[in-house]
């Protein structure tokens, strides 16, 4: 596809709209969305660049299912999974030192489970095919070049790059992820804007389950999520590390804009991450299976398309919707909600006879009255939060000294006391007190 | 550890056990390629002399960006993810022309 092929094609007529629907992108958001128009009744093309839905598409990755109890009841049954989430750590760090917080629930690894780790290939390939057991059509190997719009401008359908391939609908759903040209050639999307994103790269590494197990202390299908901050050379952003069946997946996420500026390659980050002290016993020995990368949308609410136009609506990453609320990501979960939400907007639309932006416009509304928008409105600030100096800089290595100097045994010296050890190592960091107090009133606005 | 003994042989960790001794082509080799005829990210390695930044050159995640003796760009789009982040960091218009490949072409992955 040639940027003039992106040029949308005037005067072509409107008659005859072969689908009731076409949705571009079988990542989770596309094949929900598909998903929810085949089980309404309505004709509906899914349509996939990669060869196979999922091989295009890179994560952590964690997916919290619960979302899925309104494609499958029992989902879990027959998910894709590789473990089941029952411990998740935050690790704060300098290059020697490292303070944990770890949380193990009993009940994470029970029914309805809160969070699993799966693979892309496997996950969002099981989700296409219950788009296509519902009656959707998935057509692979395709790429959407462009939109098709009739004499008066309004969107009926896409160009793809197979001969006479074009695809016209009633309505075509946007699911084409962070990139989205779609969603900007329809001019909803302003151009990109790299300070609105962070790279991921991911590296997957053979490591034996039973190895897995004893290591992190896990039984059989029990996984843990380790999230890293202050491991990124003072490049906003983070590390992270799952464990999946018989790998562990290991990464980080960094700020677009200071990765450029820092210089640094982000493979260099990665062998960082894995020779800390912290790090490195768990993956003694593991090989790399495969090395990846992606974009990750992750300015939040604040940054977020206009949804709707007429004839089109936008869901999942391309309408921005991963929430970093934290160090984790939740995106999987959000592009499943926005989807399935899409498509029950576009089968109103198409029973009430009106495709308009106006007659589509109960898609934001569904949102804004379930945790896709709810979530993301709450934690609006929290993304700026996160990816701050003095989170990202600072406090790991504050938070490191001041565990050193509560556990560290000096004696014959005598110990400090706490507010004479937090006065002193704040001022070794470059941080006031005051600064303290207010960072931590941010934050309990921000979460609270 | 006693599961130790369950570990496959040191593969891509060097003696030492540190990480670094990854080659670049070994890293790539673990990904997945369809390689289609049409390149689909172009630069204009003229706009590139220009440039101040080369902030490709470091942040691809395939470094694919190769700075040249004469201040420009060699770059070959064949081992590529197709992630978009040249494009993002890259403030000079009309450097990068960037599309994705031809359907069922370019990056598979397996593990993503
Ligand atoms: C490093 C990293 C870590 C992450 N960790 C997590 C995590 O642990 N948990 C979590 O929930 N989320 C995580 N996320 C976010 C999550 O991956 C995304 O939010 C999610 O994939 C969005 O789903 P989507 O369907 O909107 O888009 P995608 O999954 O990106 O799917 C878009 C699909 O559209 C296809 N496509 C694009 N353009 C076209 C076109 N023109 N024609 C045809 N097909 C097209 C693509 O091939 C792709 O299959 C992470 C992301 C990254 C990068
Ligand atoms: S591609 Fe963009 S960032 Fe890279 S050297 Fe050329 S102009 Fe600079
Ligand atoms: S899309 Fe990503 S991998 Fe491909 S050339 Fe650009 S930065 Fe490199």
């Amino acid at each position: 596809m040639d940027k003039g092929d992106m040029v949308p094609t005037p005067g072509v007529s409107s008659d005859t709209p072969g689908f009731d629907a076409v949705v571009v992108g079988a990542g989770p958001a596309g094949s929900a969305a598909a998903l929810a128009l085949a089980r309404a009744g309505r004709s509906v093309v899914l349509v996939e660049r990669g060869p196979f839905p999922g091989s295009k598409n890179v994560y952590g990755g964690v997916v919290y299912g619960r979302v899925l109890d309104e494609v499958v009841p029992e989902w879990w049954n027959e998910v894709p999974v590789e473990r089941w989430v029952v411990r998740r750590s935050t690790m704060m760090m300098t290059g020697s030192q490292s303070v944990s917080v770890d949380y193990r629930s009993a009940a994470w690894g029970e029914v309805p489970y809160n969070g699993m780790t799966t693979l892309r290939s496997r996950f969002d390939n099981w989700l296409a095919t219950k788009a296509v057991e519902a009656g959707a059509q998935l057509v692979t190997s395709t790429v959407a070049t462009g939109l098709l719009r009739d004499a008066h401008g309004r969107i009926v359908g896409v160009r793809t790059d197979r001969d006479r391939g074009e695809l016209r609908a009633n309505v075509v759903v946007a699911c084409d992820g962070v990139n989205s040209f779609l969603a900007k050639e329809a001019g909803l999307m302003p151009p990109a804007e790299a300070s609105h994103h962070t790279l991921g790269v991911k590296e997957v590494l053979d490591l034996p389950g039973h190895v897995i197990d004893e290591r992190f202390g896990l039984r059989r299908s029990e996984g843990v999520d380790i999230e890293m901050l202050g491991c990124t050379r003072g490049i906003p952003g983070g590390g992270f590390l799952y464990t999946n069946s018989d790998t562990v997946s290991l990464g980080v996420v960094l700020s677009l804009p200071h990765l450029a500026e820092a210089k640094v390659r982000p493979e260099e980050l990665i062998a960082d991450l894995k020779n800390h002290p912290s790090v490195a016993p768990y993956l003694r020995g593991a090989t790399l299976r495969e090395y990846a990368a992606h974009l990750i949308p992750e300015g939040g609410y604040d940054t977020m398309p206009t949804m709707v136009t007429d004839g089109m609506l936008v869901a999942g990453d391309a309408a921005a919707m991963t929430l970093a609320a934290g160090l984790w990501l939740e995106g999987v979960n959000f592009a499943i909600g926005s989807g399935l939400a899409a498509g029950r907007a576009v089968d109103r639309a198409i029973a009430a006879g009106d495709c308009s932006a106006k007659g589509l416009a109960s898609y934001r509304s569904d949102l804004e009255g379930q945790f896709v928008l709810a979530d993301h409105k709450r934690f609006r600030k929290a993304p700026a939060l996160v990816l701050s100096e003095r989170i990202q800089q600072r406090y790991p290595g504050l938070i490191c000294d001041l565990v050193d100097g509560m556990f560290t045994v000096t004696n014959p010296v005598p110990k400090p006391g706490g507010v004479r050890l937090t006065r002193s190592v704040a001022a070794k960091h470059g941080v006031k007190l005051r600064q303290l107090a207010a960072d931590t009133v941010r934050a309990l606005k921000v979460f609270g | 550890m006693s599961a130790a003994g369950g570990v496959p042989g040191s593969g891509h960790e060097v003696p030492g056990g540190t990480w670094r001794g990854i080659s670049f082509e070994d890293r790539m080799a673990t990904v997945e390629f369809r390689v289609g005829e049409r390149a689909h990210i172009t630069v204009d390695s003229e706009v590139c002399r220009s440039c101040t930044t080369k902030a490709c050159v470091t942040a691809c995640p395939a470094n694919l960006f190769a700075p040249t003796s004469g201040g420009g760009i060699l770059f070959n789009y064949e081992e590529c993810f197709e992630c978009g982040t040249c494009y993002m960091v890259c403030n000079h218009e009309g450097a990068i022309t960037w599309t994705y490949p031809d359907g069922g072409l370019g990056v598979v992955f397996h593990q993503g």
